[in-house]
């Protein structure tokens, strides 16, 4: 696969050289010449003079979409290419294999003479990071992020704090020793250092953690870390920044610097929240406009996101915020279709913008100015790497007092091990001001050390590592509706006990929250009905969806979609009905006469029983079909008098004394009947027509004659019918058939109880 | 009960501590929410529970307080319904609701586990027949469905029914069509149930209560 990448890469070379090089990517102002298409300019008499261009080469116009498409065609044909060999994506991490890929191109740009773009910053953070962090932000897992709330905090606040503090006052240590030549750096500038590299980065992490599936708890700890942590960084980085140029710090510095943190991340949430309440609002009313209802969820978390950074907020919280406040009232309102838009969507762009950005490192690598020295950069690596094992031993010392489900050792060393470092501490470094920061190719190179460095041998090696020390992966089961049904009991009694306690703990105020959120925010952000639908019938809805879209997709419930094939049903669940017989009891010898009848006539019947009892009889299709069930008018007299006779156990009511036609009853709504054959006259011969399988449900009788009887399906069938006599449907067609000479008769379902039609019960008494 | 500074009812408190795990200061806090509940009697009674306002607005509130009355989970091995309870039997039931101790072993901790799904199962259970039936657990829906109206009992039918089924095929897998399925009984449950970690969900934070908040 690489030599299609070979061929690609020549391509887009060979289309470069015409076009400008050397500069970042979308800063080219690829304004092309626009004087007019192909050389018809208006200069008439000019034109007159060369032949008219046929085929003319004009690249400047298109240069930078081209190039930008290019690129993205290129990252994807990568990332295809990389599943294409089996063993490879096993072994070594997406992430890695990309940077490889960049670090290639690169060269090969170098090669040729060009100079390769660089990941800008203005491209970086506005085009490339924010599908990512909303990727994260929509599919967020709410429940185990807010349990592990206090954990991440501490993690993402503290933690980075300790490793900026503790990285920067190091390497100042470090740079002020002599024979280092590094006395230039001063402790402004090594702090900032520090702010920039110790941020655990949420696209490596994602890179990484998503290839090697470890238990939730890990992973929302690692990934909730690297998210919360960009407040802490920007604030960091433009206190630092203002420091280092401003020359020195006072206290009250410090302590701006502290409301600051507290405004930027605050503020990103709230920025966040309203947009995401807007959002949620707007979907209200799209139902009409299904189309372009995930316009409205990318378009409104993208405008938070770049409100937030008008203001210098955070906006990688604005983006969480946003995501994760409009998901439960946006879901509720869309379309399914939409749904599943906007989660392709956005797995397809934040996989593009992650593979771009890991190419682009790798290209950066090479095009950058770089300035190694030697003790800055070992001394970097060593410093991040001691930093974060101490800070995340050090911090889980005093989270596990408060922590229920204790951190192990184990889980300690996958977090510290999981700080990856990625392109967001690139970027940042690349932001510098070269004119305040001299060493801003030092701290570049550096800054791509720790980079590689924690992307190729963390990243490659942690895989093998968690299956080493046996971490507890995630579980692929899905919510099943017993969890989730013990799970809301829980809620309630834990809720319950602690009333009773008299003890408000977050039980409490969940509760709270939650009652809140239904009773005024749900209705004002979601449409119609579902504003009041309660969560576990959202959940039953949507997994009795999930599994009828599974059943079509496995070709029409064939195969059961269910991990364990069994072949229990409803029937096997319902309570045996032992007492309920509305209808009367049928005398030994009655049933034993019905049981010859059926069993003498029904010939050629493929009796499928599956099970008999004596509510219902199934049975299979005449294969003759009942074409041949007509039957003679006398015999259908002499019928109906042994049907009264047998007390109508088999069907209906006696025909009323003014039709000579036999009595037509409607027995079940399914079409499912027997027909009479023409063999015997003594003995009411019952042909089977159709069968349809048995329902679970009990057929109350009474409600099937105060049913509307459906005269047209009837109709069409040209099977035996039993009708109540007086509706006034069967009188026309009993006329009809008496007219036609052919008299039908169908018992559809027979049961051997059945009541009478409500409106015949003037006749005869139907139970004895 | 005289004055709590008295060693008798320390010694008491020790006792119980010993019996139910819980350490001296928490029983004394919860003694005194006893105390408040039950207007300074000895006994609780059912409509000490029911006055409560907090609890009015939980939709599984009938069955909270049943299970403070259900002998069963006095770990006395009787069963029955209490007809008022003393601070023993209290405690007793709280109990169930500490978290897991840092130094538990395995099979400390399975015990734990068995020993809280046991008291939910109870609570399932209502004519402790050892099993939970169709009916048993469609009560259980519909009380947790109760606020939400009509469309609550008609779903209700149709989410224990779906439940149902998916115990029996997890646990039974293959039955013909004339086999029926009494109901869950505990093994199935605990099978079930295997997916949240109880053990670790199934407490209340018993370390910060602050007595001055219980106003109710």
């Amino acid at each position: 696969m690489t030599s299609r990448a070979m061929t690609l890469a020549g391509l887009f070379l060979l289309l470069l050289t015409p076009g400008t090089g050397g500069s970042q990517v979308p800063g080219t102002d690829g304004a092309g010449d626009h004087g007019g298409p192909h050389g018809l300019d208006g200069h008439g008499a000019n034109a007159t003079n060369k032949a008219f261009p046929v085929l003319s080469f004009d690249y400047k116009h298109v240069q930078m979409p081209f190039e930008i498409s290019l690129w993205v065609l290129l990252a994807s044909l990568m990332k295809l290419g990389f599943h294409l060999i089996p063993r490879l994506s096993s072994i070594v991490p997406e992430s890695c294999l990309l940077i490889v890929v960049g670090l290639l191109v690169g060269g090969l740009i170098r090669v040729v003479g060009e100079d390769p773009p660089i990941l800008g910053s203005q491209l970086f953070f506005l085009c490339l990071l924010p599908p990512i962090i909303l990727d994260a932000g929509y599919f967020l897992p709410i429940r185990p992020f807010t349990e592990n709330v206090g954990t991440i905090l501490m993690f993402a606040v503290v933690g980075t704090l300790w490793n900026a503090f503790f990285v920067g006052g190091l390497l100042y240590g470090v740079c002020q020793l002599e024979g280092t030549h590094l006395g230039r750096v001063d402790l402004m500038a090594c702090l900032l250092f520090g702010s920039i590299i110790s941020a655990v980065d949420p696209v490596a992490v994602l890179a990484v953690f998503e290839e090697i599936h470890i238990n939730e708890l890990l992973h929302i700890l690692v990934f909730g870390e690297s998210l919360l942590n960009d407040a802490v960084t920007v604030v960091l980085y433009h206190l630092f920044e203002e420091f280092a140029a401003a020359g020195g710090v006072t206290i009250k510095d410090v302590f701006l610097g502290i409301v600051c943190f507290l405004v930027v991340a605050l503020g990103g949430i709230l920025v966040g929240a309203i947009y995401g309440v807007l959002a949620a609002f707007t979907s209200r009313f799209t139902s009409h406009t299904r189309v372009i209802e995930p316009l409205f969820v990318f378009l409104y978390s993208y405008m938070a996101y770049l409100s937030a950074e008008v203001f210098h907020l955070s906006g990688i919280m604005a983006l969480i915020a946003c995501g994760a406040v409009m998901r439960p009232y946006v879901e509720a309102n869309i379309s399914h279709k939409s749904h599943t838009t906007i989660k392709y969507f956005l797995k397809m762009w934040s996989s593009v913008s992650e593979t771009l950005i890991f190419i682009f490192l790798g290209v950066s690598t090479v095009a950058g100015q770089h300035h190694w020295n030697w003790t800055f950069v070992i001394c970097t690596v060593i410093l991040c790497l001691v930093a974060r094992v101490l800070g995340v031993v050090g911090l889980t010392f005093m989270i596990n007092k408060f922590r229920i489900v204790k951190l192990t050792t184990k889980d300690q060393f996958i977090i510290a091990y999981g700080g990856l470092r990625g392109a967001i501490a690139f970027s940042l470094g690349y932001l510098l001001d070269k004119v305040h920061f001299p060493m801003r190719d030092m701290f570049l190179t550096a800054i791509i050390t720790v980079i590689f460095f924690t992307v190729f041998v963390q990243g490659m090696t942690i895989r093998p590592l968690v299956d080493l020390l046996a971490v507890k992966k995630k579980q692929e089961t899905k919510r099943s509706i017993n969890e989730e049904i013990h799970t809301q009991f829980l809620d309630h009694l834990l809720t319950g006990i602690e009333d009773i306690c008299g003890h408000y703990g977050h039980h409490h105020w969940k509760d709270k929250l939650n009652r809140f959120n239904k009773k005024y925010v749900k209705k004002c952000l979601i449409a119609g009905e579902r504003s009041k639908e309660p969560q576990l019938i959202a959940f039953y809805h949507k997994m009795e969806m999930k599994q009828a879209i599974e059943l079509v997709e496995s070709g029409g419930g064939v195969k059961i979609p269910s991990a364990m094939p069994s072949t229990v049903s409803m029937q096997n669940i319902q309570p045996k009905k032992p007492t309920e017989r509305a209808l009367p009891q049928l005398s030994k010898s009655r049933e034993e006469e019905i049981r010859k009848i059926l069993r003498t006539n029904l010939q050629k019947t493929r009796q499928r029983l599956r099970s008999y009892n004596r509510h219902t009889l199934v049975a299979d299709p005449y294969e003759d079909g009942w074409n041949d069930m007509f039957l003679k008018r006398r015999r259908v007299m002499e019928l109906g008098k042994k049907i009264s006779e047998l007390n109508n156990y088999l069907t209906v009511p006696a025909p009323a004394p003014d039709s000579p036609t036999m009595a037509r009853a409607r027995l079940a709504s399914d079409p499912q009947a027997w027909s009479i054959k023409p063999k015997s006259d003594s003995i009411p011969t019952i042909q089977v027509d159709l069968a349809s399988p048995q329902s679970p449900d009990s057929v109350n009788m009474v409600d099937e004659f105060n049913k509307p009887s459906k005269p047209t399906e009837a109709e069409e069938e040209e099977g035996l019918m039993m009708k109540a006599p007086s509706s006034s449907a069967d009188q026309k067609e009993r006329k009809r058939d008496k007219e036609d000479g052919v008299e039908q008769q169908r018992l559809a379902r027979c049961l051997s109880d059945p009541g009478p039609s409500a409106e015949d019960d003037e006749d005869e008494p139907f139970l004895p | 009960m005289g004055a709590f500074h008295s060693n008798p009812a320390e010694q008491t408190y020790r006792d119980l501590a010993e019996k139910t795990g819980f350490s001296v200061e928490q029983i004394w806090i919860l003694h005194n929410r006893f105390k408040q509940l039950s207007h300074d009697e000895e006994m609780l009674r059912r409509d000490d529970f029911k006055a409560i306002p907090d609890l009015a607005c939980n939709p599984i509130r009938s069955q909270i307080i049943e299970a403070f009355f259900d002998q069963r989970n006095f770990q006395t091995n009787s069963d029955g319904t209490a007809h008022e309870i003393g601070f023993e039997e209290f405690l007793t039931v709280m109990s169930y609701f500490r978290p897991p101790s840092l130094n538990m072993t395995q099979e400390e901790k399975e015990d734990l586990r068995r020993a809280k799904l046991r008291f939910l199962f109870n609570m399932h259970d209502t004519d402790n027949d050892g099993t939970i039936t169709l009916e048993e657990y469609r009560h259980v829906v519909e009380e947790l469905l109760s606020r939400s109206g009509a469309i609550g009992q008609e779903t209700a039918k149709g989410i224990t029914d779906a439940a149902m089924l998916e115990v029996a095929s997890t646990s039974v897998g293959h039955m013909g069509p004339d086999d029926v399925y009494e109901g869950i009984t505990f093994e199935h449950f605990l099978k079930i149930l295997k997916g949240i970690e109880i053990e670790s969900r199934m407490h209340i934070r018993f370390l910060n209560m602050d007595t001055t908040v219980l106003c109710k």
